[in-house]
């Protein structure tokens, strides 16, 4: 069912395209041998050219080309082996050159596709414009001082690779599946840590609405939008505002806009007329880019298994559902400590153990997989307890809880507290035969009909066995002294 | 022996020998510009001090027996080129308390090769002029006289502190810029050599920029020997300019010692010689012609087609690349700052007071062109006729190995003369634009006297990255014209 909003005119289609700005993890800055990592003393990472002192030059960082390279291959994009960088021209106090080197005319990355799931399964491809590279400004402070604003430029000059994507989103919901995407991607390539709070990542939101059918009506850009779910909001609330606007008889003008969390609205930073002429041109101080074929391709080789290919994998492989699978890749590193617990084991298993008491236990403690709340080989050990037997499914979720507590290894736990799995036949018909005896009125309902009660028998066997009987052997031997 | 008027080449013959000392070479030169530079205002800063210490060193160094070529040569540095620990203006007055803490590749590398800095010679304010009358630090005097007058001449800009200053016996070289014609037409208004090496030839790191695509280094001397020792000590690769070029530095000197030019094509462009030029200019540049010629070169008339359109293209593309690289000098991080009520206040009041009325125009025109609705008419275009410009010098230089012209259509000029339109001063660089919009080397010899007393200059342009033959040619006239004049003021 398509997303729709209903307006007093009827309904309403959205519009929607997203232009994400992800910085690029390298070394040092994209022209400058600067620390391009986050954190550092104001004014720490910053180099003459950063600064735009006379005479300072810039030179690219052939790190940051690969991985916006990488990048592309990443989206299943055209890789442009020619391409320039042109200025940006504009004065602002964070800016310390006057222009931003930006890749405008001829962008290292060309068209490309991004798979994205709803909620209902369907899956969507949404179509890439482009990708280029292009540099980061610094930041200005304005609370610092009483009369004065103060800059940090150790931001300024670190590469940011602008994604921007087709008019093809038609949802909040797809707007957040597609940013969540991108940043899935980003991240298994470790070409941008993703980290939006940080503003590692942030988004500007191109948004315009129809009436279903009709051609693109004008759009305004929200910019700056710093996390998954203020897009959403912001698409949603954008498309209502100008949906009143239509119905209104007035005319949505294009313009840049900012969206305000708090109040839950967009507001009109400034409009085109009063927009920027950016006055592009080509960078005089550097030569264009050329990529050599091989290196793109030694690139290319050298590229990480990305999250759709994983999933598909896993279901393959592994024998998992499609949504189990889903989960499992949603990070690199929940990956590779599913696949460590999963190695020679029953994959399924492991499978359920993650998305269930894992994942939960994950969450409760706050803890991540970076840091996770039971190691995989501890995890790993504890689905080798239950196949071989040595605990039942019940024990272990004890024998796991406990784990989580005291971080000890589960063969030990099993050990000194006893859990082992009771498999000797003697000691179950002992326990059957008493069960049965105190309860000599339910057998004789059984007997009478009531095979209800099998479950009743089986269950005061085992917890008067403290829960470590065989479940198999225990049914059995409830089967056998009941006479059936 | 007069201390300062040797040639370079004579100089380190004589320091090596221990003739001479460094510190004897330095403080003649220190003394002859504190006699003549409150006249001349060829330096800006100059450095005294510094000069005696780096000329200790290089006595030190020559005792040692580790002279490098240019040990103990004092030179004057012109002040685009950023030197670590002396201020550094380019004769803008937003610049004006600018020291800054690094040194610019080609003068580190001068450095490196042992010689000595007597100061930051003058320019025009940002290499923007070609009369040094726009510097903001006041004009600079041509040492040269017209016979009979007592005048003030311009020196020829924009490197035209450098150009007074080796002209006036003050350095017994100097490094120039040369964006449009900024080395050779000053080269070409005191009697001196001067080369606009290839684009990409020396690194422009740490050189203040004016236009990106066009600004290179060069040396300015008296000889074309002493240009190409200069230059083999500028040249070279470096990974801090991208646009630097990573190719061998050849041996230039035996280029300019090279005996003689037999066999070499000349190319005598058609589209230089212009309505109503200068006819000494005219009968100068035949001269040359005849020369050449008779050392055995053979003398090709050639056209380059698109001439006349070289100084429109440069008036575009020079002042949109200057627009831009300008954009930093904003009061905010270095340099002269003027407070006011708001951030765009400041900027404003800053560069309204720190840039002088030539950079201005220059930085206005340039934001014109490129501008939404006027890049197309303007930059694109520019752009499009540079690209055939570079053709019309890569078609030629199928035929022949060397091209001839004039340098300047005139000789030095006097202050206040052709100062009422800009235009008309812009036309100084009709015939040396081509050649920085082709990024082909390009030298200026002294060849003769005007009429009046003044030299006058010509232009041998080579092939990308051949400056040997372009010594060679070089030479071949500076041996033709024995150009041995010299400025009254310095006799």
């Amino acid at each position: 069912m398509s997303y729709r909003l209903e307006g007093n005119t009827g309904s309403w289609e959205v519009v929607c395209g997203l232009e994400v700005h992800a910085q690029v993890i390298s070394e040092s800055k994209l022209f400058s041998g600067a620390s391009a990592t986050y954190g550092g003393a104001p004014n720490a990472h910053v180099s003459f050219v950063d600064a735009g002192f006379p005479g300072m030059l810039p030179v690219i960082n052939r790190e940051c080309v690969a991985q916006a390279v990488r990048t592309g291959l990443g989206l299943k994009a055209r890789i442009n082996l020619y391409s320039r960088f042109d200025r940006k021209n504009y004065f602002y106090a964070d800016l310390p050159n006057g222009y931003q080197i930006s890749q405008f005319a001829h962008p290292v990355v060309g068209t490309g596709e991004v798979e994205i799931e709803l909620q209902d399964g369907t899956i969507k491809q949404i179509g890439i414009t482009r990708l280029h590279l292009e540099q980061d400004a610094g930041k200005s402070m304005h609370d610092q001082h009483p009369a004065k604003s103060v800059i940090d430029l150790n931001r300024a000059g670190v590469g940011l690779m602008e994604i921007v994507s087709e008019p093809d989103i038609r949802s909040p919901e797809e707007a957040g599946a597609y940013l969540r995407k991108i940043r899935q991607i980003l991240r298994y390539l470790g070409t941008c840590d993703g980290n939006m709070e940080e503003g590692s990542m942030r988004a500007d939101v191109n948004v315009s609405v129809r009436k279903p059918g009709e051609a693109f009506r004008t759009r305004c850009e929200i910019k700056n939008v710093n996390s998954v779910r203020f897009v959403m909001h912001a698409v949603e609330a954008e498309a209502q505002r100008q949906i009143a606007v239509w119905e209104s008889g007035g005319e949505v003008v294009q313009e840049t806009r900012l969206y305000d969390p708090a109040r839950g609205e967009t507001r009109s930073m400034r409009s085109k007329e009063d927009a920027h002429d950016y006055r592009y041109f080509p960078e005089p101080d550097l030569l264009p880019l050329v990529l050599e074929e091989a290196w793109v391709e030694s690139l290319k080789a050298a590229l990480p298994e990305l999250p759709d290919e994983k999933r598909r994998r896993f279901c393959e492989q592994y024998g998992i559902p499609f949504y189990d699978a889903g989960v499992l890749v949603a990070e690199q590193a929940i990956a590779d400590f599913y696949e460590t617990v999963a190695k020679g084991r029953d994959a399924r298993l492991a499978a359920n153990w993650m998305s269930g008491d894992f994942f939960a236990a994950m969450n409760r403690t706050g803890k991540n997989i970076e840091d996770p709340p039971v190691s995989a080989v501890h995890l790993g050990e504890l689905l080798d307890l239950i196949s071989d037997q040595t605990i039942n499914g019940r024990i272990a979720k004890d024998v796991f809880e406990e784990m989580v507590e005291t971080g000890a290894a589960p063969g030990a736990i099993v050990e000194s507290k006893g859990l082992r799995q009771v498999t000797d036949t003697g000691a179950i018909e002992v326990a059957v035969a008493n069960v049965l005896a105190a309860n000599a009125d339910k057998v004789a309902e059984y007997k009478s009909g009531k095979d209800k009660l099998f479950g009743f028998f089986v269950g005061q066997v085992m917890k008067a066995m403290a829960g470590k009987g065989n479940p198999a052997l225990v049914n059995e031997a409830v089967r056998k002294g009941l006479g059936g | 022996m007069s201390l300062l008027n040797l040639t370079i080449a004579a100089a380190a013959d004589a320091l090596h020998a221990k003739k001479i000392s460094a510190v004897e070479l330095a403080s003649a030169h220190n003394e002859a510009i504190a006699a003549l530079n409150p006249r001349l205002n060829a330096f800006i800063t100059t450095t005294p001090e510094l000069a005696l210490a780096q000329a200790k060193a290089a006595d030190a160094r020559i005792a040692a027996g580790e002279a490098a070529p240019l040990t103990g040569i004092p030179l004057a540095i012109k002040d685009l080129f950023c030197t670590a620990g002396v201020r550094t203006t380019a004769a803008s007055r937003i610049l004006e308390p600018f020291v800054p803490p690094y040194e610019s590749t080609v003068t580190a590398q001068l450095l490196a090769a042992g010689a000595v800095f007597l100061g930051k010679a003058n320019l025009d304010e940002f290499a923007m002029g070609s009369s040094n009358m726009t510097s903001g630090f006041g004009p600079v005097e041509n040492p040269w006289k017209r016979k009979g007058s007592d005048a003030r001449l311009v020196p020829g800009g924009s490197s035209g502190g450098s150009a007074a200053a080796v002209a006036a016996r003050l350095a017994l070289g100097a490094t120039g810029t040369d964006t449009g014609g900024s080395i050779r037409q000053p080269a070409a208004f005191t009697g001196l050599a001067g080369i606009k090496p290839t684009y990409g030839r020396c690194s422009r790191y740490g050189i203040i920029a004016f236009a990106s695509s066009l600004d290179q280094a060069g040396p300015m001397a008296r000889t074309v020997e002493d240009c190409a020792i200069l230059l083999h000590a500028m040249s070279g690769f470096d990974p801090r300019d991208s646009t630097s070029a990573e190719r061998p530095v050849p041996d230039f000197r035996a280029a300019a010692k090279r005996a003689d030019i037999k066999g070499l094509r000349i190319g005598i462009p058609a589209e230089y010689r212009m309505d109503g030029m200068n006819t000494e200019v005219l009968r100068l540049w035949e001269q040359g012609i005849a020369w050449l010629r008779d050392q055995g070169a053979e003398i090709i008339d050639i056209s380059l087609p698109h001439t006349k359109y070289g100084l429109p293209v440069y008036y575009i593309v020079a002042p949109a690349e200057a627009s831009s690289n300008l954009a930093r000098y904003d009061g905010v991080r270095f340099g002269a700052r003027v407070d006011g009520e708001d951030l765009i206040d400041m900027y404003e009041r800053t560069r309204a007071a720190g840039f002088g009325a030539e950079v201005k125009r220059r930085v206005m025109i340039g934001t014109y062109v490129l501008s939404a609705g006027y890049y197309d008419a303007y930059y694109l275009r520019a752009q499009k006729i540079r690209a055939l410009i570079l053709r019309d010098f890569t078609e030629a230089f199928g035929k022949v190995d060397a091209i001839l012209t004039p340098t300047a259509p005139s000789a030095a000029f006097a202050v206040g003369e052709k100062m009422d339109d800009p235009v008309t001063m812009y036309l100084n660089d009709v015939f040396t634009v081509p050649a920085s919009l082709a990024g082909v080397p390009a030298m200026s010899i002294p060849a003769g006297l005007s009429a009046e007393g003044l030299p006058l200059g010509l232009q041998i342009i080579g092939r990308h990255f051949d400056e040997e033959t372009v010594f060679a040619v070089s030479a071949a006239i500076e041996r033709a014209a024995a150009f041995t004049a010299m400025p009254e003021m310095s006799r």
